[in-house]
């Protein structure tokens, strides 16, 4: 799925990478546990979560994920941001909580399991 | 290639800035041409490895070496020590406090997941003098 689909079926802001947005993410992974985030495995994976700290993007960092969304209209501060430009990922906020924001996605095609 | 060996130091008690190091070697690794799914098991195993060391530790230092055939990672502290190493390894087990869990950290996965990703993980510890978690990731 590309990242503009994700924006639009979140109702998403995007905060970093409006420009990178044609980019395909083939699986998702909601979590507010890094270390279960670390337990997944996937290639080209969106991370839903509900944290905003660092992190959060250096987790998404060693995954070698594509893209952060933030669920319940959760904004992380610049620092954050910055961090996230640093390694290329792009970050979006969604009013979504998380339960229907995963739901959303996963009706439209969007699996955990590739 | 030429064996390589990098040495990072772990701040302890920052649990903002933990990472870093990880992030550091991840780039190393990348600039060194190893395959990808190599580059982020290691990265993964260093960063709870690190983790740890600031929540658990009061920071240490990790030595990395990559040779021919694998890369080595060792997480050294000297810092409590681990009790019951068994109890440790079982998923969900933690001591982290509430500074930890407030991060997303301290669910009891980070040695599980270290022994998940690695070929081979060994840890050494005495109560009192502190903790080095070695870890091998073939290439
Ligand atoms: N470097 C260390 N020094 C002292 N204790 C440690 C260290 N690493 C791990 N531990 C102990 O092992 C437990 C399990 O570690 P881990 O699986 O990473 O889970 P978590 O870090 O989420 O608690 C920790 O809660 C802690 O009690
Ligand atoms: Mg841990």
């Amino acid at each position: 799925m590309k990242l503009s689909e994700v924006q639009e079926i979140l109702r998403a802001d995007v905060l970093y990478g409006a420009d990178k947005l044609d980019r395909e993410v083939m699986s998702a992974c909601g979590s507010d546990f890094m270390s279960d985030v670390l337990a997944y495995v996937k290639n080209q994976a969106l991370l839903l979560t509900g944290l905003v700290n660092p992190q959060v993007i250096r987790t998404a960092d060693m995954m070698d994920m594509k893209c952060i969304a933030f669920v319940r209209g959760k904004k992380p501060d610049d620092s954050v941001l910055a961090l996230a430009q640093e390694r290329d990922i792009v970050v979006m906020c969604t009013p979504m909580r998380m339960y229907d924001a995963c739901g959303k996605l996963y009706i439209k095609g969007l699996r955990g399991e590739v | 290639m030429e064996p390589v060996k990098l040495v990072y130091p772990v701040e302890g008690g920052d649990l903002i800035e933990a990472g870093e190091a990880s992030s550091k070697m991840k780039l190393t690794l990348k600039k060194l041409g190893l395959p990808p799914d190599v580059i982020r098991r290691a990265s993964i195993c260093m960063y709870e490895g690190e983790i740890n060391m600031v929540i658990h530790a009061d920071g240490g230092r990790a030595e990395v070496d990559v040779g021919m055939e694998e890369i080595t990672i060792r997480m050294i502290d000297q810092g409590p020590g681990i009790p019951d190493v068994n109890k440790a390894m079982e998923e969900g087990y933690s001591t982290a406090g509430d500074m930890a869990r407030d991060l997303g950290f301290g669910a009891g996965m980070g040695l599980p997941n270290m022994k998940r990703y690695s070929d081979e993980m060994e840890i050494e510890t005495a109560v009192g003098s502190g903790t080095t978690v070695t870890i091998k990731i073939k290439i």
